[in-house]
């Protein structure tokens, strides 16, 4: 399973990459793969506001709806386009063309609550019994 | 994982990497690598499923045939040796205990094949209402074991594995028997997805054998193993009803548009005549309609359905179907909104999407 170094984590299996007072953000390897075949993304319009660990859309595999939960508080500065007609994005490619959102950060001092990819490892070790 | 059964090929799917869920009680295979993959491979090429979980009930006797007759929906009278019926098995209310594959093996024995998690309520249903019939009926599930080849490549893959029966000549829902690894199996030719193939009904000890061997001799061929999550969008495309989905003991044969298995005509009583005479004479309210969702979106099983402001039905069974590659499903309607074409709306968490009725099946294999 892929957990790159160099993003944050939340309890919901979320990433997002921090490039100053934006993150962008998407599910993880571990999420994608618990879910199989993703067949439909629905994000939060740009523009509008989320609030960290709070539900901002949802992601649906062949079998079922999974809600995804921001990451940060802030605004939605872009949004993934591509995953409209191609949802199957986050399986191939979860933490890169399968981004699904970039948030402008409200409060950059809430991302020390995120996991690194070493307590994310661990978390997903110790959920996976 | 506590107290699931497992059938014969459970160390199978898990030595595949198989991802396990509890399916009525029963520890299977929900998907091998994945469920568009498994779908696409049974619509092309050929998919293999543990079907072993099924219920086998043998009916025989005398009176076998009138036993079934009084159960059933459809006219079981009519079957030559050796063919196949899809059935209603009835509650006196006209909905259904179960619905079931009735193979008619001889004059005086039947075998009724019907779902897993219903099997012991099903047989329990069967010796109450047997009293009276000179006829007895027997539970061989946890003795038959069962592998499903479904797809256009099926017949290729599996027919060098049998000897003494020739199944080109099978006619669908018709079955014979042949010896495969040295046993005696009755192959039928049905299936659960909407596409040509066969079920193997063979002895729990061989079953691990077949499975391996037809997996070896299947991949030229493109043979994968498949999961019950592509056993479900197979079915739903092409509108196969799933019990506790689509019909349940509080569903009629008529509301769910099955008036093709329900026999009036038949001689003798059966379990839920009076009800459905009186039905088909007056109408249903309501009946169990094909659909898409012509707006972005996913129907699932229990959404609820509006027109004009109006609760009106509820989503039976809803996917995005990943042959035909769009949002569909099934759902109860009204009678007056079940024409094809009509518009309605699927409730997705509290967002109104726009539906319209379409005809059944969804899908049709090309003969």
């Amino acid at each position: 399973m892929n957990i790159p170094s160099d993003l944050k984590y939340t309890k919901s299996h979320e990433w997002i990459r921090v490039e100053g007072n934006v993150g962008t953000a998407g599910i993880t390897d571990f999420a994608q793969q618990e879910l199989g075949d993703i067949v439909f993304v629905e994000a939060p319009a740009q523009g509008s506001a989320v609030a960290a660990g709070a539900p901002m859309g949802s992601v649906e595999s062949v079998k079922a709806v999974s809600e995804i939960n921001a990451p940060a508080s802030g605004t939605v500065s872009a949004v993934n386009a591509d995953l409209t007609d191609h949802p199957e994005l986050l399986n191939a490619d979860p933490y890169g063309k399968g981004w699904i959102l970039k948030i402008t950060f409200a409060n950059t001092g809430e991302l020390s609550g995120l996991m690194d990819a070493a307590a994310y490892a661990a978390y997903v070790a110790e959920s996976a019994h | 994982m506590d107290n699931l059964k497992q059938t014969p090929l459970n160390a199978e799917h898990r030595a595949l990497g198989a991802k396990m869920v509890d399916f009525g009680g029963w520890d299977m295979p929900v998907q091998y690598t994945s469920i568009i993959d498994e779908h696409v491979a049974v619509r092309t090429r050929c998919g293999m499923f543990d079907v072993s979980h099924m219920g086998e009930i043998w009916v025989e006797g005398p009176q076998a045939l009138d036993l079934v007759q009084f159960l059933s929906s459809n006219d079981a009278s009519k079957l030559a040796l050796h063919q196949i019926q899809y059935s209603g098995l009835l509650t006196p209310q006209g909905c259904f205990v179960d619905d079931m594959l009735v193979h008619k093996d001889a004059d005086d024995r039947y075998l009724l094949v019907v779902n897993a998690s219903n099997t012991d309520k099903d047989f329990a249903w069967i010796l109450s209402q047997a009293k009276g019939f000179d006829a007895k009926a027997t539970n061989a599930s946890p003795v038959t074991a069962q592998i499903a080849l479904q797809g256009p490549k099926s017949l290729e893959i599996l027919q060098p594995f049998v000897t003494g029966l020739d199944l080109a000549p099978i006619k669908y829902y018709w079955y014979g028997y042949g010896t495969v690894l040295g046993e005696r199996c009755l192959i039928a030719r049905t299936g659960y997805t909407g596409e040509d193939g066969f079920e193997v009904y063979l002895s729990p000890q061989s079953a691990p054998a077949l499975w391996r061997a037809l997996l070896e001799a299947g991949k030229p061929h493109g043979l994968v193993p498949a999961g019950l999550g592509a056993r479900d969008t197979l079915r739903l495309e092409a509108c196969m009803a799933l019990y506790g989905n689509d019909i349940d003991d509080t569903t009629t044969v008529l509301d769910a548009d099955l008036g093709w298995i329900l026999k009036l005509g038949k001689p003798g009583p059966f379990n839920g005549r009076s009800v459905l005479e009186k039905q088909k004479a007056e109408g249903t309210a309501r009946k169990l309609v094909a659909f898409e969702l012509t707006e972005r979106g996913i129907p699932r099983h229990g959404f609820e359905c509006f027109a004009g402001g109006q609760k009106v039905g509820m989503v039976t069974s809803g996917t995005q179907a990943p042959f035909l590659k769009k949002p569909l499903g099934m759902a109860y309607l009204p009678v007056s909104l079940s024409e094809a074409g009509t518009a309605f709306e699927v409730d997705i968490r509290g967002k109104k999407v726009a539906a319209k009725v379409v005809p059944k099946p969804h899908y049709k294999r090309s003969k």
